[in-house]
């Protein structure tokens, strides 16, 4: 197969699975959230169950005329919207969905993960500044300061995963936990949320804050802000926000799944008929990350500033560097 | 090698390509007269140093080029730049200093130096070929073995720097006005 059509298909699996999988989180997210207010939700739009509602809302966005505002940065304000695409794009290259099923098994799989994720931010401060608008700067400005502070935790919770398996590469993880202990002939495996739920406490959290989820929306806080650092965007430039915030949640779910719950494995299924299963599984977990987050959303309030840079560099950071601390120790003891 | 070699490899122009988008972000990094402009034009230089980075196998310094450089110390800039002043369109206020030929003279210096050491010490080296790069486990061992003592002083210059910054712009409240933050 020539490079260029390999190219062209991945491209094309990307562009059909983002989509898919930012409607199917966001329907979720529509109808939970309906079913823990005990209000009834979308249920008209398709028939039943409201299952056109996403679809009906993607074709509004489209017909939506592309603002852009007389003071905004003209390049900026277009660029910003592909930048946090980029970093969301980027992460689906190492996810492992099965037994050899991994896009690109790189050596660094998770440093990679932890560093391409990063250009988003950059995106987020230049659509906040870019816009012209007091609120769009100030929601851009908290957002930097957020995705700064819980940065941090979610690189190091990461650490104690990486010592435990030897290895920085995603594949390399989740074969660390299926063969956890290994005598001759037999082996039994362990996910390493078991020793590592402390790592995976930290990497929740800071996730959702790397997310803006609430409790985490200071940045974009319509009460105070409006929209934060996305008022000024309108049209197809907010869907690709809007897009890339439930990818996002799609990839770190994933991360998570694959660093703490042994990913596409489970316990007791030969790799043959894990090849095919594996996906699943890995859906599967995701979606229980998924779901705990939109539990978060209605279950906490949203912070205020310095509660949020308090819980990230009082509590977070100390936490993750004593579980890298023990983590260290232990392996090197035991 | 003539040109026709140099044109059959589809990498020779994956670099270029590369080298000259860098280039051209590293000038209008110092040209481009808005400050935040500037920032962005550095991330760009910055993103294609580290694909020169890939290119040459060099994954982990690449990546650590885009973690450390556009993820954290560019926000840090841009967090600067937009808490102080954020101008948008053209900024007024004036940022280039106007000592030209200073700077060429220290920027040319600086690159002859470079180029110099470089060539001097790495000059005849060849890559036999660059799909095989280095494994992070040998960096880690080299970061962690031979080169401990530098990389822990290092650390230590960093941390001392650290708590230097902190010591200069903080500055505590004194009790009346500790008394008076307390009462509102």
């Amino acid at each position: 197969m020539s490079p260029w059509l390999a190219l062209a298909i991945w491209l094309l699996v990307v562009a059909t699975i983002i989509p898919v999988m930012g409607m199917a989180i966001g329907y979720a997210e529509m109808k939970i959230s309906a079913h823990m207010q005990s209000r009834i939700g979308p249920y008209f739009a398709g028939g039943r169950f409201g299952w056109a509602q996403l679809i009906a809302d993607g074709v509004k966005f489209f017909q939506k005329e592309d603002l852009v505002p007389d003071n905004a940065d003209r390049p900026v304000f277009k660029m910003a919207p592909v930048l946090v695409m980029v970093g969301t794009v980027g992460l689906f290259v190492v996810i492992p969905f099965g037994p050899g099923l991994t896009p690109q098994n790189l050596d660094l799989g998770i440093f990679y993960a932890l560093a391409i994720s990063s250009i988003g931010t950059i995106g987020v401060l230049m659509a906040g500044w870019s816009s012209g608008n007091k609120y769009s700067l100030m929601g851009g400005l908290r957002a930097a300061g957020q995705l700064i502070a819980y940065e941090l935790p979610l690189v190091l919770a990461v650490v104690g995963v990486v010592i435990l398996a030897g290895t920085m590469s995603l594949d390399g993880i989740v074969q660390a936990q299926i063969s956890w202990f290994s005598e001759a002939g037999w082996s039994l495996g362990m996910p390493f949320v078991i020793v590592q739920a402390v790592g995976l406490g930290v990497f929740f959290v800071a996730s959702l804050a790397e997310l803006s989820r609430i409790p985490f929306d200071m940045p974009i806080a319509e009460s105070e802000l409006v929209m934060g650092y996305l008022t000024e965007y309108s049209g197809f430039r907010f869907l690709f926000f809007f897009l890339a915030e439930f990818a996002n949640m799609f990839t770190l779910s994933a991360i998570a799944a694959t660093l703490f719950l042994g990913g596409y494995w489970v316990p007791g299924v030969p790799d043959s008929i894990l090849q095919f299963v594996g996906p699943l599984v890995l859906l599967g977990k995701i979606a229980l990350f998924v779901f705990v987050s939109i539990w978060f959303r209605w279950t906490f309030p949203r912070f205020r500033e310095d509660q949020l840079q308090t819980l990230a560099w009082k509590w977070l950071v100390p936490i993750s560097l004593a579980n890298i601390i023990v983590t260290g120790v232990l392996k090197v003891v035991l | 090698m003539g040109f026709e070699d140099w044109a059959a490899e589809p990498i020779n122009w994956v670099f270029l390509a590369v080298a000259l988008a860098t280039t051209v972000s590293g000038l209008r990094v110092v040209t481009s007269p808005n400050v935040v402009h500037a920032a962005l034009f550095l991330v760009a230089a910055l993103a294609g140093t580290a694909a020169i980075f890939l290119l040459l196998a060099a994954e982990f310094l690449a990546w650590v080029l885009v973690l450390v450089y556009i993820g954290a110390v560019i926000v840090l800039f841009l967090f600067g730049i937009m808490i102080t002043r954020a101008p948008t369109g053209r900024d007024e206020a004036e940022v280039d200093h106007g000592r030209r030929l200073p700077a060429v003279l220290v920027s040319t210096a600086l690159f002859i130096l470079l180029l110099w050491g470089l060539v001097s010490q790495w000059g005849d080296t060849t890559l036999d070929s660059v799909t095989a790069g280095t494994p992070t486990s040998v960096l880690a061992e080299g970061l962690l073995g031979r080169f401990v003592f530098p990389f822990e002083v290092v650390g230590f210059v960093l941390l001392a720097a650290l708590v230097g910054g902190i010591t200069i712009a903080r500055r505590d409240l004194s009790p009346a006005e500790e008394k008076e933050r307390e009462s509102r």
